[in-house]
């Protein structure tokens, strides 16, 4: 990602802002159209996708989600009715690194909460909120099962190791000196090994269970709706 | 005895620093298990799971044996694998996906031999992006090597793998709620009956939902025969076992254990396990297996960690992770925490959880923050008791999945062990631990 097609952070989105860049690229289509292909279904890439409109944007732009709609043929609001069910899926713009720190129970019981307390007076924000460079988005975060290194943190997804505050502070040097962009990589980018392959199995075979499939759904719904209108006391309710 | 002469079935490979490498797998006998499966008939492969009698090592703890055999006679299935580790303090599917991605797959590729199915799901949570890397790095290989994909080995079995990533809700580690999640929508689990998505799953499809451990444990299964699994730990609780351990302890880790042979004090305490408590301390209470569960005090240290065993006393061996928490712990703050993460994680679809969880973990703020009243205890019990009537154990249940039920457990423990640190914080106004 370049740094220009990055979306500033940092007050509401103006209309027309980078309204160009938004988009999925066209390289990004294509590797959507691959990952829909993987699915019985397109819309179960519904997840994969917003993961690489997020890898492309940083976070999932109103405009991406329009093309994501497209490519699985599901409306806009669908699209943004499933990805505001998941944590990860960020509808707003955040910092180039987010920085996760866990306070669940075993975190807890090993210093999180002053650790979370250290970093949001060092950045100066709160957790939820990102710096005014746009560089770090704090986040206060659930059991992340890297339980034995604790208190548990990670940047942009990537396990960091257990923190104290100096090394904390440290640790946001790093990321804003740029010391860490080999092991992590900008907010968005999330798995960088790409799958080598489509699917390989006989596609025949594949073929006549789909066939079977839309069988055994279409016998289960006949056999619902003839249950339906069965005469009182045939089927019945319980 | 802390530590049995049992043999590592699932990290005998984490010792090498390369023990997530093709090369390395194929080295320390990588993929023999899938080529034994392979000359051997589907329900020969799926009657060695049965003789070994592995219980799904997720939490729920059920026999992947009888969850097979639920789907063998029907004509479109799929598998689909949960590698959502999300309950709290649980870090063992972690440690398996990013160290030995092979062996999770060589085992995915025998239960789908053994299910006949041509296609299966690795749902990875989303937070683990070097777990994702590396299962996909795998997997690339695997392919590569005529590990998977069409007429694997030359054998004219044919199945495709696709490792699919979450996107950060506790609540997709629910067997419904993820296949709702693969399915491309929120996380919501779904109305029971049906019980089981080996009737109805995955696109309404029969589907079998394994945990990472369960499928791990395969590959040794089908190479050293389900007798010999069977013949490690004890009653129903055959094998070995990951549990991962942390809190208070010296050395906190993931520890493979016999099912049964060792104790909660084994492994708290044993210098190969464990290592004690860090600074002298005293043992507080512990969680026996995740979250959701009850907590023990110190009288039940010396109980062995089996499934059955641990349900006896009233609790649970759940997804096998064990928190310790030291005498110098308020218990009020540490339930307080708890709750609030089912607070959050709540998917809102049950009126019980939704509200239950959210009211819970604001009497449980007021009373660590200072603002406590002397209802409050009834008050909290009363919700718990909404929520899961009779705040029995196993618990009863009026929302849709367990997520519910599972909020009281960790505010009743701590009422009922510690209820004088309650009132201390409330008469007080005040937490005395600072």
């Amino acid at each position: 990602m370049t740094a220009a097609a990055r979306t500033p952070v940092g007050g509401p989105r103006r209309a027309g802002d980078h309204a160009a860049s938004a988009h999925l690229s066209a390289d990004a289509r294509a590797r959507a159209r691959e990952v829909i292909a993987l699915y019985p279904h397109p819309r179960s890439a519904l997840i994969p996708l917003c993961h690489l409109a997020q890898e492309e944007q940083g976070w999932l732009t109103p405009e991406a989600m329009v093309d994501i709609a497209g490519l699985l043929g599901v409306t806009p609001a669908e699209v943004l009715g499933t990805a505001s069910f998941y944590d990860m899926l960020h509808t707003e713009p955040v910092g180039s690194h987010v920085v996760s720190v866990c306070t669940n129970i075993a975190c807890l019981l090993n210093g999180a909460a002053e650790l979370l307390e250290h970093a949001e007076s060092s950045l100066g924000v709160n957790a939820g909120g990102t710096t005014a460079d746009g560089s770090i988005t704090l986040e206060e975060s659930e059991c992340l099962a890297d339980c034995d290194r604790a208190p548990c943190v990670q940047v942009n997804h990537r396990f960091v190791g257990a923190q104290t505050p100096a090394s904390f502070d440290r640790l946001v040097a790093d990321l804003r000196a740029g010391a860490r962009a080999q092991d992590i990589p900008d907010h968005g980018t999330l798995v960088r090994v790409r799958r080598t392959t489509g699917l390989q199995a006989d596609s025949t075979t594949v073929a006549a269970e789909r066939a079977a499939m839309a069988e055994a759904q279409a016998g289960r719904a006949a056999a619902a709706e003839a249950a339906k209108t069965a005469p009182e006391g045939v089927g019945g309710h319980p | 005895m802390a530590v049995t002469a049992a043999p590592k079935i699932v990290t005998s490979r984490l010792g090498h620093a390369d023990s997530h490498t093709l090369e390395r797998y194929l080295a320390s006998g990588g993929y023999e298990g899938l080529r034994k499966a392979l000359a051997m008939t589907p329900e020969a492969v799926a009657h060695e799971v049965d003789t070994a009698s592995l219980l799904g090592r997720g939490g729920a703890g059920f026999p992947a044996g009888r969850k097979w055999a639920m789907l063998r006679k029907a004509p479109v299935t799929y598998l689909v694998i949960n590698g959502d580790e999300s309950e709290p303090a649980t870090f063992k599917d972690h440690l398996l996906l990013e160290r030995d991605p092979h062996q999770l797959l060589e085992g995915v590729l025998i239960a789908a031999y053994a299910l006949q199915v041509t296609q299966a799901f690795i749902y990875i949570r989303g937070e683990f992006a070097l777990a994702l890397e590396r299962v996909q790095a795998a997997l690339n290989d695997a392919y590569a090597a005529g590990a998977v994909g069409s007429d694997i080995f030359g054998s004219g079995f044919s199945v495709d793998v696709v490792v699919h990533p979450g996107a950060g809700a506790y609540i997709c580690g629910e067997e419904t709620a993820l296949l709702e999640s693969l399915e491309g929508k929120r996380g919501f689990p779904r109305i029971k009956p049906p019980f089981f998505p080996a009737a109805v799953g995955l696109y309404g499809e029969p589907t079998v939902v394994n945990n990472v451990e369960t499928m791990s444990n395969l590959p040794w299964i089908v190479v050293n025969g389900g007798a010999a699994f069977a013949a490690l730990g004890g009653g129903r609780s055959t094998g070995t076992r990951l549990f991962a351990l942390a809190g208070h302890v010296n050395n906190p880790g993931v520890f493979e254990l016999e099912m049964v042979k060792t104790t909660f004090s084994d492994l708290i305490h044993a210098p190969a396990l464990g290592g004690g408590i860090p600074h002298g301390r005293a043992l507080k209470a512990f969680i026996p297996g995740g979250v959701s569960a009850p907590w023990f005090g110190p009288d039940r240290i010396d109980l062995p960690l089996g499934q059955d065993e641990v349900a006896e006393a009233g609790s649970m061996l759940g997804s096998g992770s064990v928190v310790v928490m030291d005498d110098h712990t308020c218990a009020v703050r540490a339930s307080w925490r708890i709750t609030r993460f089912f607070a959050r994680e709540s998917c809102g679809q049950c009126t019980p959880c939704r509200e239950g969880s959210g009211w819970l973990e604001r009497i449980m703020r007021r009373i660590e923050n200072g603002h406590g009243r002397e209802a409050d205890l009834g008050l909290l019990l009363d919700a718990c008791d909404n929520i899961s009537p009779g705040l029995d154990w196993p618990p009863q249940q009026t929302t849709i999945c367990v997520l519910g039920p599972s909020i009281p457990s960790s505010i009743a423990s701590a009422i009922e062990m510690f209820r004088d640190e309650f009132l201390v914080h409330i008469k007080e106004g005040g937490c005395p631990y600072g």
